[in-house]
């Protein structure tokens, strides 16, 4: 009974608490008993080889797979058992791999849309775009570098582009948790630059879990590095320490 | 433009649109077509009503239903059930062995009304059930499909299977609903006739009336951020759950408005034609109405009304001289705009005839070619990554 009290503490000083979390797709473990904690503020960087489970896990988090067995504490909520969209409103955003955005909208309406009011239908019908809807817009904008695209269908925006709208998308629910998917996959050199900065400035004052292969970005960004292979946890900590880790360098880093 | 947040929700050129539309239904047309065709204008103007619902609901939402006629069915033959009770009356009826009960349940030996026959003898309540009972139906047929994430072909065939199923239940119970013949001779309107030609000059009105209230509400929801939302919804479904939306909620609403929209078109068929029949409720009606929709423009509220008007009067002028071959002439128009100009009507519209009209009736010139070129409602959500990675 101790012990529990002290794990109970423990949790609650977490942001997020995952624990033996397993997913099974006809037999095939993708995740498999899978423990780690984020933190306040933190950022963490899960890396690992093709096929590690790595955007199941962020899957799991945010609903759209359901765990097989395991929990995921969120701020003291479980999410294994909450629909998508009501995680989403407990704090949780994610950002697809591709970019994922609406391109038969302006820039201006894909922003909206995420903006964190008239979530219900009757929300909807009744929105209006108010001053603290376009102001909050315009900031997003600015720190996206779209402020003068606004009106633009997001179908013209080049690819690096649609990756910081869906970006600005996140940014715009304000989440205590964000989970990006390769924000920099695909990017030119200077885009890749210009994300690294944008990232930089918004993984402020929130928790952040990111998928990345890019190794000179995740040692850029990230706190504490968890590297994943066939499902489990391979190593985890400083960038420094997983670097060294020799299991870790044959299975991924040594390619 | 999209910036400034527009206090009304009709954009000027869409008011212009609706004020040509009004004037040439409640002006021209009256005034230049004889009674007999104004009468068809109307009949052709409550197949309209689906269209609207269509465009919202398949244009818009990327939900394609292939039962509309379910729902302008349920909606004619609520308002049938009214009328048929009126006519009736037991001085009507009393050569029946049941006097006072509709003539088809007394030949299928039916000796009292039905329970779900009474509350159709209160016009009050049959004018609520008009919309309501539709959408209920659509409620139950909606949230059970979309809350486990059934969409696209297999929402389609489902709706279509509906449609079937309802026919056959139409049809077999005789007793209740007046079978294949439908409930025919229907008579008087809270005891005013609705046979004589200034009844249908008046019902022609008040069908254009409705019409275009209907249009109103079509276009303040396609402009609220709920009709920002079904666009989303369409292109990345995924997106917008994780945006925090739940996503059956919104498909269910779009689905029911479309479903109350088709059966005011259904009750106002019924009044102008004097009956309603299970030939208005099939799969064969169900498919002409999306083909309305289609040739109109998926994604234009004035479009689809268009549409409806054009493919009625060509069906009637075609099947007046070669009736087998109307058929053949519908299937081959609705390939023809899948193919050729898959945004219909307004789509060439918008791409050959707005651009030259001057900024009030154009999008940039860029956005409208690039709108008319690209089909929209790829079911395919965003990256869908394999399971294990």
């Amino acid at each position: 009974m101790n012990t529990q009290v002290i794990a109970d503490q423990m949790n609650k000083d977490f942001v997020l608490a995952v624990e033996g979390l397993t997913v099974s797709f006809d037999g095939f473990k993708a995740v498999n008993d899978l423990s780690f904690y984020v933190d306040e503020n933190e950022i963490r960087v899960i890396i690992g080889p093709n096929g590690a489970g790595k955007t199941t896990v962020l899957d799991l988090i945010c609903g759209r797979t359901k765990a097989t067995t395991g929990s995921i504490r969120f701020k003291d909520r479980e999410l294994t058992t909450m629909k998508e969209h009501e995680i989403v409103r407990a704090g949780v955003g994610r950002k697809f791999q591709n970019p994922s955005i609406y391109e038969d909208l302006t820039v201006f309406e894909n922003l909206e849309i995420s903006y964190p009011k008239g979530r219900s239908v009757v929300g909807a019908l009744t929105f209006r775009r108010d001053a603290a809807v376009k102001g909050r817009v315009h900031e997003v904008a600015e720190t996206i570098f779209l402020a003068d695209q606004l009106d633009q269908r997001a179908e013209y925006l080049s690819h690096g582009q649609k990756q910081w709208l869906e970006i600005g998308m996140l940014l715009i629910q304000d989440p205590e948790l964000l989970m990006l998917d390769e924000p920099v996959a695909g990017m030119s050199v200077s885009e890749r630059k210009k994300t690294a900065e944008l990232l930089n400035t918004i993984i402020k004052d929130r928790s952040v879990i990111v998928i990345e292969h890019d190794m000179k970005f995740v040692e850029d960004i990230a706190h504490k590095v968890t590297v994943l292979h066939q499902g489990k946890i391979l190593s985890e900590g400083s960038m420094a320490k997983v670097q060294a880790d020799p299991k870790v360098i044959e299975v991924y880093l040594g390619h | 433009m999209t910036q400034s947040g527009r206090t009304f929700f009709l954009r000027p050129r869409d008011a212009i649109g609706i004020v040509i539309l009004a004037v040439l239904l409640l002006v021209i047309l009256p005034l230049a077509l004889d009674n007999f065709r104004l009468q068809f204008v109307g009949k052709y103007l409550t197949y309209a009503f689906v269209a609207l619902g269509l465009v919202l609901c398949w244009g818009y939402a990327g939900i394609l239903s292939l039962g509309q006629g379910v729902f302008f069915g349920l909606g004619g033959y609520c308002m049938a059930m009214y009328l048929k009770l009126e006519a009736s009356s037991v001085e009507n009826t009393k050569i029946q062995s049941t006097p006072g009960i509709p003539d088809f349940m007394d030949w299928n030996q039916i000796t009292s009304l039905p329970w779900f026959w009474e509350p159709f003898r209160s016009f009050g309540f049959t004018t609520l059930a008009v919309i309501v009972v539709p959408a209920i139906f659509a409620f139950i047929v909606g949230f059970a499909m979309f809350k486990r994430r059934v969409g696209g072909v297999y929402f389609a065939i489902i709706t279509q299977a509906l449609a079937a199923i309802l026919t056959i239940l139409i049809i077999g119970q005789q007793g209740y609903t007046g079978g294949i013949n439908g409930i025919t001779d229907l008579r008087t309107l809270h005891g005013w006739d609705i046979r004589t030609d200034s009844a249908k000059t008046v019902l022609y009105f008040v069908c254009v009336g409705l019409l275009l209230a209907c249009i109103l509400i079509a276009y303040f929801v396609k402009s609220s951020k709920l009709g920002r939302i079904l666009v989303a919804m369409r292109d990345k479904e995924d997106r917008v759950r994780f945006s925090g939306y739940d996503v059956a909620s919104f498909k269910v609403f779009v689905f029911c408005l479309a479903a109350s929209l088709s059966a005011i078109g259904g009750a106002m068929f019924t009044l102008q034609v004097g009956f309603m029949s299970p030939s208005f409720v099939g799969i064969v009606p169900s498919i002409e109405m999306v083909i309305y929709t289609a040739v109109g423009g998926r994604l234009s509220i004035l479009g689809a009304i268009y549409g409806t008007l054009l493919v009625n009067w060509a069906k009637t002028s075609f099947s007046e001289s070669f009736p087998e071959l109307w058929l053949f002439g519908l299937g081959g128009l609705f390939i023809a705009v899948v193919l050729l100009f898959p945004n219909g009507i307004a789509g060439l519209w918008q791409t050959y005839v707005a651009p030259r009209l001057g900024p009030l009736f154009s999008d940039k010139p860029k956005a409208a070619v690039r709108t008319a070129a690209t089909p929209p409602a790829s079911p395919s959500g965003p990256v869908a990554p394999a399971a294990a990675e």
